[in-house]
């Protein structure tokens, strides 16, 4: 109950991110989302499939600019990421709080976890090369060189549970190795992600190579999954929707996306991530040159 | 620079003799079963015919198995896995593989005559390339099998179980090296199937895993068409999928497999292009452009099948590209002195024809040199597409055979937007003298493998594969063996 003279709060509009901007649902669809206890808490926008297709379209423009960065550019931006979230630290702890009903500790652990591996992945922009690619000794005459090149432009459904160290852990390796993504958000517990949209939107992050969707994953990740213009989907999120992951393998066929498939439960966070969120949206190219005089 | 006059198209100023390689170091069955747990076996299915498609003659009759055989294929491939092949140390596993690829060496040249009497191809590429890359895939990663602790994923990487390969009929038994060894070299078992048109080859490579001593089960193969083929990618108990072939055949493959645990590799269809700048050495350029579309009759996915050539060049280009074409030896692929063998099928030829009747119709300028055809077999002479726009079929679709299309570009930006105005990602060339516009272009092309001022060149090191709907995953070196083991964790 408000009382006269007693200040109002300036509430947020949480909007979707693409290409930068902070724009509503073409749609003018939102919907509410509930606290942890179930109490509302705001209108999220609803994105739909013209949402979704801007979003790729918005994202593929970024590509060619993103991918050509210098490694060690990509790694100061991804570090310049966790350097915003640290200083908006509060903001994060709260959003987790309310959003996964989370008691302190375990929220600030939660929030330590995003940062910290945002780091950790900042760290491996100029490392990865070196560790998968490879120096072949064919058997002839020939400099011959592999080295991996980001797939492209990739549609990662993000875990449902874990609203920020999820979030953050499928994000942050699709976009350091120069991929760009399309991020359809926790449908329940999208708070957090558009937070971090707002992190990305001041990180030198350029505009486009995290474009953030909210909302049901049955309004955007079909057309997200069939989209020709989408290289690879991370069905991380769609745990659990086993005919669904599996129609939208299935879509993801025509044109020969990658996929990483859904795993059985939604996956330990705070486990060593390992090097497969990166190696699944790379390609590897072999360069050959004769050698001679 | 040498102006080539580009009035006449010279023919070759001599003959070559007729030098035949002899086919009596063959011995080929009237029938053949397949090959399970170990054993030659009769099918339960039908029977199909293979044929020499140099001369149309019968050569054998190959069982084709059913889903019945194929699943008793796979039930070996699981006991050979569990009860022998995963449990071997990686040591031991390695002297069969050391020991295959000797036999493959001992054994070459009757490997390479049977490989051309039943694919059309060359002897000089079936001996020259196909049999030795053979050897040296089963040699290299022989050497692998004991040393998984250091491909990357982490102390006692375990294999993956059961592999069902799938391959095509232009590289018959390289791609069954490509399929095989890293399979074997990471304790998989596997069960292959060759292409219904190139079975005999795969056959033979049965018999030296006899030879070998190699445990039963481990290697099965089961002949047959596209029904056998499905019945292997949809088996239940298969855990790897590795298939090397058209495009439409892979995305079915991933719809297949899509929901399951199966993991898959699919190396598919190309458009390549050959990018010759005008710096480049015109000779060198030329002899590339000729081996990128020409080489096994065109029959390859990463062929060279879209010469882009610089706008200043273009003509003097054309003109010693003829010339070169009309010294090509079209014929008898056991004749050491041919270069362009017989289309591996009727069906393949059909759809050259087609293709390049479609081509003429919208418009492009359609040349071969002339040559005489044998009168029986499957015979397309090497062809060139001239005024070819990015519109037109021939430079969109796969042929799969000699026909070359050819574009022009002015700048540097304009090739790459043209090499990669395609679906496909399998490969590129580049043609110029200048290093650092070499490394550029290697970097733009969307392809996985750039061979730079070459064109068409393998290695069991090399790691191979596509970009984009040329499919995913990579075969030959390291990568090529990650495809087959999965980390102690997982």
């Amino acid at each position: 109950m408000s009382r006269p003279g007693e200040r109002q709060t300036v509430r947020k509009t949480y909007k979707l991110f693409i290409g930068g901007a902070f724009p509503r649902s073409e749609s003018g669809h939102s919907y509410k989302v509930a606290d942890a206890r179930g109490a509302f808490v705001a209108n999220a926008a609803m994105a739909s499939r013209k949402d979704a297709r801007d979003a790729v379209s918005a994202a593929r423009k970024a590509f060619a600019g993103w991918s050509s960065r210098t490694a060690y550019n990509r790694a100061q931006i991804l570090y310049r990421v966790a350097e915003m979230m640290e200083d908006r630290r509060p903001q994060f702890v709260e959003a987790v709080k309310q959003s996964e009903g989370l008691g302190s500790r375990q929220a600030d652990k939660v929030v330590d976890e995003s940062i910290d591996r945002l780091v950790w992945y900042a760290g491996w922009a100029d490392k990865i090369t070196q560790v998968i690619g490879s120096a072949n000794p064919v058997a002839g005459p020939y400099f011959n060189l592999s080295s991996p090149e980001p797939t492209g432009v990739v549609a990662v459904v993000a875990p449902q549970a874990s609203s920020l160290l999820g979030l953050v852990s499928v994000i942050a390796p699709v976009v350091v190795t120069g991929n760009t993504a399309v991020v359809l958000a926790s449908h329940a517990h999208p708070l957090p992600a558009v937070t971090f949209a707002e992190v990305l939107a001041t990180s030198d992050v350029p505009g486009g190579v995290v474009n953030i969707l909210t909302g049901p994953m049955t309004a955007t990740a079909p057309w997200l999954a069939s989209h020709m213009d989408v290289n690879a989907l991370d069905l991380t999120g769609a745990t659990g929707l086993v005919e669904e992951a599996t129609a939208w393998e299935e879509a993801a066929a025509d044109n020969l996306k990658r996929v990483l498939r859904p795993p059985a439960a939604e996956p330990d966070w705070y486990a060593e991530p390992g090097l497969d969120r990166m190696t699944t949206f790379l390609e590897t190219k072999t360069v050959w040159h004769p050698i001679g005089i | 620079m040498v102006k080539v006059p580009d009035t006449a198209t010279p023919t070759p100023s001599f003959d070559y003799a007729p030098a035949p390689e002899s086919r009596a170091i063959v011995d080929i069955a009237p029938s053949y079963g397949l090959f399970v747990d170990g054993q030659f076996v009769d099918g339960q299915g039908r029977a199909f015919k293979t044929i020499n498609p140099a001369t149309e003659e019968v050569l054998a009759e190959i069982a084709e198995a059913s889903a019945a055989d194929v699943d008793l294929a796979v039930r070996a491939a699981r006991r050979a896995h569990t009860r022998v092949w995963s449990r071997m140390a990686g040591r031991e596993r390695a002297k069969y593989l050391y020991r295959i690829a000797r036999i493959v060496q001992e054994r070459g040249r009757e490997l390479a005559v049977l490989e051309s009497i039943d694919n059309g191809k060359p002897i000089r590429e079936s001996r020259d390339v196909d049999v030795p890359a053979l050897a040296a895939h089963f040699f290299y990663y022989a050497g692998w099998a004991d040393k998984l602790d250091h491909a990357g994923l982490g102390p006692d990487p375990r294999s993956l179980g059961v592999a069902g390969q799938v391959i095509p009929w232009n590289f018959p038994l390289m791609m069954l090296a490509w399929k095989i060894a890293p399979a074997l070299a990471a304790g998989n078992t596997v069960v292959l199937k060759p292409a219904e048109t190139t079975p005999l080859t795969a056959l033979l490579f049965a018999e030296i895993c006899q030879q070998a001593d190699l445990p039963a089960g481990v290697v099965n193969i089961v002949t047959g068409a596209g029904a056998t083929g499905r019945a292997l990618v949809a088996h239940p108990d298969v855990d790897k999928i590795a298939f090397t072939g058209s495009t439409d055949v892979g995305k079915q493959i991933a719809r297949t497999v899509a929901g399951t645990s199966k993991t898959v590799t699919l190396e598919l269809g190309g458009k390549a292009a050959n990018i010759v700048f005008d710096d480049a050495p015109l000779d060198q350029a030329v002899e590339g452009v000729v081996n990128g579309i020409f080489f096994n009759q065109g029959h390859v996915c990463c062929a060279g099948s879209r010469l882009l050539v610089q706008e200043s060049v273009a003509e003097e280009v054309l003109a010693r590209l003829k010339r070169r074409m009309a010294t090509l030896r079209v014929g008898d692929p056991l004749d050491k002195n041919t270069d362009v063998g017989a289309i591996n099928s009727a069906e393949q030829l059909a759809k050259i024809r087609q293709l390049s009747d479609i081509g003429e119709a919208e418009g492009a300028g359609r040349w071969s040199p002339p040559c005489d055809l044998p009168a029986t077999g499957f015979w397309f002479p090497p062809t060139v597409f001239t005024g070819v726009t990015q519109a037109h079929r021939i430079a969109r679709e796969e042929v799969f055979g000699p026909v070359l299309s050819v574009l022009t570009f002015r700048t540097p930006a304009e090739a790459v937007e043209k090499a990669n105005n395609t679906p496909y990602g399998l490969s590129a060339g580049v043609w110029t003298e200048k290093g650092s516009r070499i490394l550029w272009m290697a970097n733009q092309l969307r392809a996985g493998t750039v061979w730079a001022n070459t064109f068409n060149k393998f290695d069991a090191s090399a790691p191979f594969g596509g970009y984009k709907e040329s499919g995913y995953g990579r075969e030959g070196g390291r990568e090529g063996l990650l495809a087959y083991l999965k980390g102690a964790s997982a």
